[in-house]
């Protein structure tokens, strides 16, 4: 009997030496979150989401001081990136996703004052004093800060349309029938 | 302008198959077994698999009802029926009504519709309820009877079948007996060499044929093979795993006896006694619990056969296919990630192929 | 000719027997053609006509824009009606622009270039010249530029030509048709592009449900000794390019690569046809073979139809539809697309129009997986489907990824087998088109981080420039700060108003060295 009670105490005296040992000594080294986070934004400095530029915005995410849905362009796919990566829980079910949208610049209202000009985080849009102002539609990214500062509303955004390159097949809903359409069966395998 | 219906990405033609076909096939492959093991065993046998297959069809419908799923649909797909015929054909013949009613309710509630229904399992439903009622029920789940064919005179009549099920009466110790393997399991464990046990049991041809005793699934291994011949031939299942198993039996079978004879059987007996052909083509073959991919079906096959052997050879049970299924289901999601195709244009490990250098 | 074997495929109730044997008739011309400015893979044609602009027969309506691009050319004489948005035979329905083309009766050939004299002397660059003239694709669907492909020249060697006549989609049989009435012009295109390939080796594939097609093209082959018949075994999809690769010379090509990597190159007994007449005459493609089939018509028939006509007349021209037409499809069964509308036109890519009914869709309920694994057996990529589908109907779409679902070429024959009736293939179309989506965005996002850091770098030279200029005025002897400034203006009016602070007048004066073009009063209205 002793013996079963010493053979049974000396194992979890040393199984636990050799725990603590290696949480000492093979510990995570503490993880770069905040870089981590900053390459998961977007990238494009266009200040939506309140803060500066992006990395304000990772640094605030990282303290936890900034909800994960922040960054409107970005859309549900970088919310949930980030959820992930904080190791959060967030319901993003209700959340719609910003349809991409670009600037437009409507010739007849523009006075060339250089306001927009000046808030383009992209410098997506070109123009030189008292000329007409345009908007390089593929550096447009959709922030909206140049619709905000226009004085005569002569910028506005508008919705990329789809084309027949940009089209693509909707998730199925499947038949509804009699059984339940369910697919596979555990997270592993 | 979109005027007709666009929804549907194709393709748009299918072939005549359905999961109703599937098991209306394997149940069909099932009843030349049946019927003869009907007339071998007279009707306690008869009443107590009805009464298993409608009380499996009867707790299915009530999980279903509880879950607010449709009922009647649902049953139409054949697959409840199907785990209550194996089921059935895994019980001692003469059990009472009670082991088979138990048996229902832990295959179908429990094996199958707690996980999800259809599909979702992870173990084989018949099996798990069979390893159930044999760990906690030994004394019935293991009393067999000796042959007794209906219509001849030892055999109970319509009456004394009845009682018999629904265990008024107990089956007369002049009719019991063992199965072949757990008369080899019994004689070995009382010092009695295989070789010597050997000549007891019924000869080879016997074996095979059919008049011995044991559950339905252990008795005629021909008709049970015809039938899985015929599940190969409408390609229901696939070689992999019924050859694979039965060779791994046969071959361990045949090594191990030619090095110890008096300990360990043959390999024919291996393949022809027990649950071998039962197991290898209708419950390892189970759709849901088993791998996906070819190479995947191999190492099942494979390991079923192993566990059946040594759990036939060595742990306290005589029979080890029940075992073995469930503990090779459990190892199917590990190898169905570790067993895949190879993608087309891609070595095993996932990469591109490489080009061969220009000549 | 040994074949070497191809993992997965379906063995499908084929349905060919309405149209096999109907030889391919001739539409009467329309009134109205409706062409597409966008019949290919590639950049769209810029139209060279105008509404009201009279053309002839072969002359070009459109032409190529870049590299990978196809012309458009006029099916038959009349006058161009007006150059306008008009739905595409695609199942988003969108419309694309298009050429609409009054046909004048006259049927009148204008002037076409003039064919080579003899192929076999011509380079293999002009010989691609004339076929990207001509306006040929790949007939068989894909409706790729078939003078880029002839031009893979350049970068592989190819020693062997393959030409597809497998057509293993049910219910079409243009290919059958094509094979068996023209086998010489296929057989004469196959060699004039072997020549301009540089190919040793012809081989022309054909499944063996084609027996009359190997027989005549056999025949047309017979003297030519680097050429051979090979017979296919009948099982979809035989026609795949990789697969049929593999089974002709057991070259498999490395994933998301290009048959020519591997020293083959493929084409359609369609095109090939196409290639003999752009380069023996000098024709332009204007007009194709299409099965139209099904059900739910009158009647079936193979029909030489000239490019644009709408499906509309194509369905009348067989008698009308006599059932419920559950589907309309473009293409084959498998493969095919749903078409938005019977006013959708035909266009180089169209090889069958189909009026399925209900019977012949077969479309069941889904049930739920029973991990029958038949999916397994059947995908020719070698992928895992039932795995695939799970993963992506919980939107785990990078998941899917790392399992290879943009592996899957899309066959359908995980779908037809599926007891279950779970549209596998739809799952797989859904998430490949999501992820195309993601990686448009991830390359737009680093194209706008580089952007922004431009700007970032714009802002502080600025910023730098401005201390220095205050450094120099604090400086007493300094020169006049009035010259500094003016060597950095550039185009900005002499008597510019500076707006706002002095930071906006040096950002003026900074807009152009960034090099991005500054608008002048031309340059206007941008936006999508």
């Amino acid at each position: 009997m002793m013996l079963a009670i010493g053979s049974l105490t000396a194992l979890g005296v040393s199984l636990g030496a050799v725990l603590g040992a290696a949480s000492r000594y093979l510990a995570v080294e503490v993880d770069p979150l905040e870089s981590d986070l900053l390459d998961l934004l977007p990238g494009s400095q266009c200040g939506q989401c309140g803060f500066v530029g992006c990395g304000q915005a990772a640094a605030a995410l990282a303290k936890g001081e900034a909800p994960v849905t922040l960054c409107g362009p970005g859309g549900k796919a970088v919310a949930e990136k980030l959820a992930r990566r904080l190791g959060i829980h967030a319901d993003l079910s209700k959340h719609q996703d910003q349809e991409p949208q670009v600037a437009i610049i409507n010739e007849d209202l523009c006075i060339g004052c250089l306001r927009c000009f000046q808030e383009c985080t992209t410098d997506a849009i070109v123009g030189a004093p008292k000329q007409l102002h345009t908007v390089i539609t593929e550096h447009c990214h959709g922030c909206g800060k140049c619709t905000k500062t226009c004085p005569t509303g002569a910028v506005t955004m508008c919705p990329v349309p789809t084309t027949l390159n940009t089209w693509h097949w909707h998730k199925p809903v499947p038949k509804k029938g009699r059984h339940r359409a369910t697919i596979g069966r555990r997270a592993v395998g | 302008m979109i005027d007709l219906p666009t929804d549907h990405r194709g393709p748009f033609t299918h072939a005549p198959t359905s999961i109703q076909n599937t098991m209306v096939l394997v149940t069909l492959a099932l009843v030349p077994a049946t019927l003869f093991n009907f007339w071998l065993f007279g009707w306690p046998s008869v009443f107590l698999f009805l009464l298993t297959v409608f009380a499996c069809l009867g707790v299915e419908a009530g999980c279903l009802r509880l879950q607010q799923r449709p009922v009647t649909v649902t049953l139409l797909d054949g697959s409840a029926l199907l785990t209550g015929w194996l089921l059935a054909m895994s019980l001692p013949p003469w059990a009472p009504w009670w082991i088979g009613v138990l048996g229902a309710v832990i295959a179908l509630a429990l094996a199958k519709q707690i996980y999800g229904g259809l599909g979702q399992n992870v173990f084989n439903p018949a099996m798990v309820a069979r390893v159930a009622l044999l760990v906690s029920f030994p004394v019935p789940m293991t009393a067999f009877v000796a042959p007794q064919p209906l219509f001849s005179a030892a055999a109970p009549g319509f009456l004394e079948s009845l009682k018999i099920t629904f265990g008024l009466s107990l089956p007369l110790d002049s009719v019991s007996a063992a199965s072949a393997l757990g008369y080899i399991k019994t004689e070995l464990s009382r010092g009695i060499p295989v070789s010597q046990a050997m000549p007891e049991v019924s000869g080879l041809f016997d074996l095979a044929v059919g008049y011995q005793s044991g559950s339905f699934g252990e008795t005629s291994e021909l008709l049970i093979l015809l039938g899985g011949l015929f599940l190969l031939w409408r390609r229901v299942i696939t070689w992999h795993i019924p050859v694979t198993f039965i060779a791994t039996l046969f071959g361990l079978g045949t090594v191990f006896h030619a090095l110890g004879p008096d300990r360990f059987t043959d390999g024919a007996f291996q393949v022809l006694t027990g649950a071998t052909m039962l197991g290898a083509f209708f419950i390892a073959t189970d759709y849901v619990t088993s791998p996906v991919s070819a190479s995947g079906r191999l190492v099942f096959g494979f390991g079923c056969g192993l566990l059946t052997w040594i759990i036939r050879t060595y742990a306290g049970y005589p029979e080890g296919v029940a075992f073995a299924v469930l503990l090779m289901n459990a190892m199917t999601p590990l190898i169905d990630q570790g067993f895949r195709p190879r993608p087309f244009g891609r070595t095993r490990r996932g990469d591109p192929l490489p080009l061969k250098s220009k000549p | 000719m040994r074949l070497f074997s191809v993992r997965g495929g379906v063995h499908l109730d084929y349905r060919k027997d309405r149209t096999r044997n109907l030889g391919i008739v001739p539409l009467p011309m329309p009134a109205l053609l409706y062409l597409p400015l966008t019949q290919h893979v590639g950049a769209a044609a810029e139209p060279v006509v105008v509404a009201g602009q009279v053309v002839r027969k072969g002359e070009v309506l459109a032409t190529a824009q870049g590299a990978v691009s196809a012309p458009v050319h006029a099916p038959t004489s009349g006058r161009i009606k007006e150059i306008t948005g008009h739905v595409s035979p695609h199942p988003s329905g969108l419309s694309q622009s298009t050429i609409v083309l009054e046909s004048d009766g006259a049927d009148a050939w204008g002037a076409l270039p003039a064919g080579i004299e003899d192929p076999f002397a011509a380079t293999g660059q002009e010989i691609a010249r004339r076929v990207a003239e001509a306006g040929v694709v790949g007939l068989g669907g894909a409706a790729f530029p078939a003078a880029v492909k002839l031009n893979l020249r350049a970068g592989h060697t190819v020693d062997t030509l393959l030409i597809n006549g497998a057509e293993c989609e049910p219910y079409l049989t243009c290919d059958d048709r094509v094979m068996r009435e023209y086998a010489g012009e296929v057989v004469d295109g196959a060699r004039i592009m072997a020549h301009a390939l540089g190919a040793a080796r012809i081989v022309i594939a054909v499944e063996k449900n084609k027996p009359e097609a190997i027989k005549a093209i056999a025949n047309a082959a017979r003297p030519f000794a680097t050429m051979a018949v090979a017979e296919v075994p009948v099982r979809y999809p035989m026609g795949s390019a990789h697969h049929l690769v593999k089974v002709i010379t057991g070259r498999e090509t490395p994933a998301h690569g290009r048959t020519a990597s591997v020293g083959v190159l493929v084409h359609n007994v369609g095109t090939a046809r196409a290639i003999h007449h752009a380069v023996r005459f000098g024709r332009p493609l204007i007009s194709r073979v299409v099965t139209v089939s099904g059900g739910a018509l009158k009647s079936g028939h193979n029909i030489e139809v000239p490019l644009g006509t709408l499906v509309r007349e194509l369905i009348d021209f067989c008698g009308g539809m006599v059932a419920h037409a559950d589907q309309v499809i473009s293409g084959g069964p498998m493969m095919g697309h749903p078409l938005p509308s019977l006013e959708a036109p035909v266009v180089k890519g169209t090889c069958g129009i189909l009026a399925l009914t209900a019977d012949e869709t077969n479309v069941q309920p889904t049930g739920p997986c029973i991990r029958c694994g038949s999916c397994v057996e059947a995908c020719p990529s070698g992928l895992v489907p039932l795995q695939l589908a799970t993963l992506i109907q919980h939107e785990d779409i990078d998941g899917a990824a790392k399992l290879g679902v943009e592996d899957c070429i899309s066959c359908g024959s995980c779908s037809y087998i599926c007891p279950s009736h779970i549209p596998l293939m739809h799952y797989f179309d859904y998430a490949n088109g999501r992820l195309r989506v993601l990686d448009r965005k991830r390359k737009h996002q680093e194209k706008l981080k580089t952007l922004a850091e431009a700007r970032r770098q714009r802002l502080e030279r600025q910023a730098a420039a401005r201390a220095a200029a205050k450094a120099k005025s604090a400086r007493p002897a300094a020169p006049p700060t009035a010259s500094a400034q003016a060597q950095t203006q550039t185009q900005a009016q002499a008597q510019s108003k500076p707006v706002g602070n002095s930071a906006a007048a040096a950002s003026v004066t900074g807009a152009p060295v960034t090099g991005l073009p500054v608008t002048t009063a031309t340059e206007t209205g941008a936006g999508p």
